[in-house]
């Protein structure tokens, strides 16, 4: 039962990811990258990771394909922009990346069937609690480096967006 | 396949190679820099899966600890690429990554 659903949520992904980057909309495609957001919710559940899948929908589908949306929305792409992603996804562009791809999960492929132990996933929970206590137990450093990774990518931010605000004010 | 749920570890990686790979062949194939973002965004998630999958496997709470870290880096990384979009999109007044080719490289 655990496994057709496993399989059901992450051909959801797949197809979902596909239409992702094939879309010429960019609203439309955030979309369908929120559905395969939330099928991955779905599986990390199904593997026994009901905070990993709590976060992925909050922090993810929530905040951080909502970042994207607002630009989107304050770029105000309209009807000329998707004639124009028409001109520049040509067809035929995809064949050699495809097949660079398709290479490469074949390689992939026989470097995973070739192990002889079977592992199987049983899909017992590890809650809140043991991530939480690991997460500030050994991996302490790990979130401090987080907390400095966080702090930079703010100023960064702030830095790159206030030149824009200010020249707004201005008009 | 034994056990309660019973997934093979490798169908899990199967699912993350291939969602790692349509990314890849997305950002091989777009030239707007949103899109770009939005298949790096789809590589991270299947990394994450990974981690995830794995953690699951050993029923520790590594995997879990490593997709924060994760998520943590991917909200680091989309706040300054969207703010290099917008700049992108002020100075050059179009999406496309080729534009900004003024280092030439």
């Amino acid at each position: 039962m655990g496994y057709w659903l496993f399989w059901i949520a992450g051909g959801i992904a797949i197809l979902s990811a596909f239409a992702a980057i094939t879309r010429m909309n960019a609203s439309h495609a955030l979309i369908y990258l929120v559905i395969t957001l939330l099928s991955i919710a779905v599986i990390f559940f199904l593997l026994g990771a009901p905070f990993a899948a709590a976060l992925e929908i909050v922090i993810y589908a929530g905040a951080i394909v909502v970042l994207f949306l607002f630009v989107v929305m304050m770029l105000n792409l309209g009807r000329r922009a998707v004639e124009r992603e028409r001109q520049w996804l040509l067809p035929g562009i995809w064949v050699i990346p495809a097949i660079m791809a398709g290479a490469l999960f074949i390689v992939l492929g026989i470097a995973l069937s070739g192990s002889e132990h079977e592992a199987v996933i049983e899909g017992t929970m590890v809650g809140p609690k043991e991530v939480g206590r690991s997460l500030l137990g050994p991996y302490i450093l790990g979130v401090e480096l987080a907390a400095v990774l966080l702090l930079a990518a703010l100023v960064g931010a702030f830095h790159l967006g206030r030149r824009y605000i200010e020249e707004r004010r201005e008009k | 396949m034994e056990g309660p749920l019973g997934i093979p570890l490798e169908h899990v990686l199967y699912l993350a190679i291939t969602l790692f790979l349509i990314g890849v062949v997305g950002i091989l194939i777009r030239r707007n820099v949103i899109f770009i973002l939005l298949s790096l965004e789809l590589m991270m998630n299947a990394s994450a899966l990974a981690f995830v999958a794995a953690g699951a496997y050993w029923q520790e709470a590594d995997g879990q600890v490593m997709f924060m870290f994760i998520l943590a880096l991917a909200a680091a990384e989309v706040a300054v690429a969207l703010g290099l979009v917008v700049q992108l999109a002020r100075r050059f007044r179009t999406l496309d990554i080729d534009a900004a080719s003024e280092m030439t490289g």
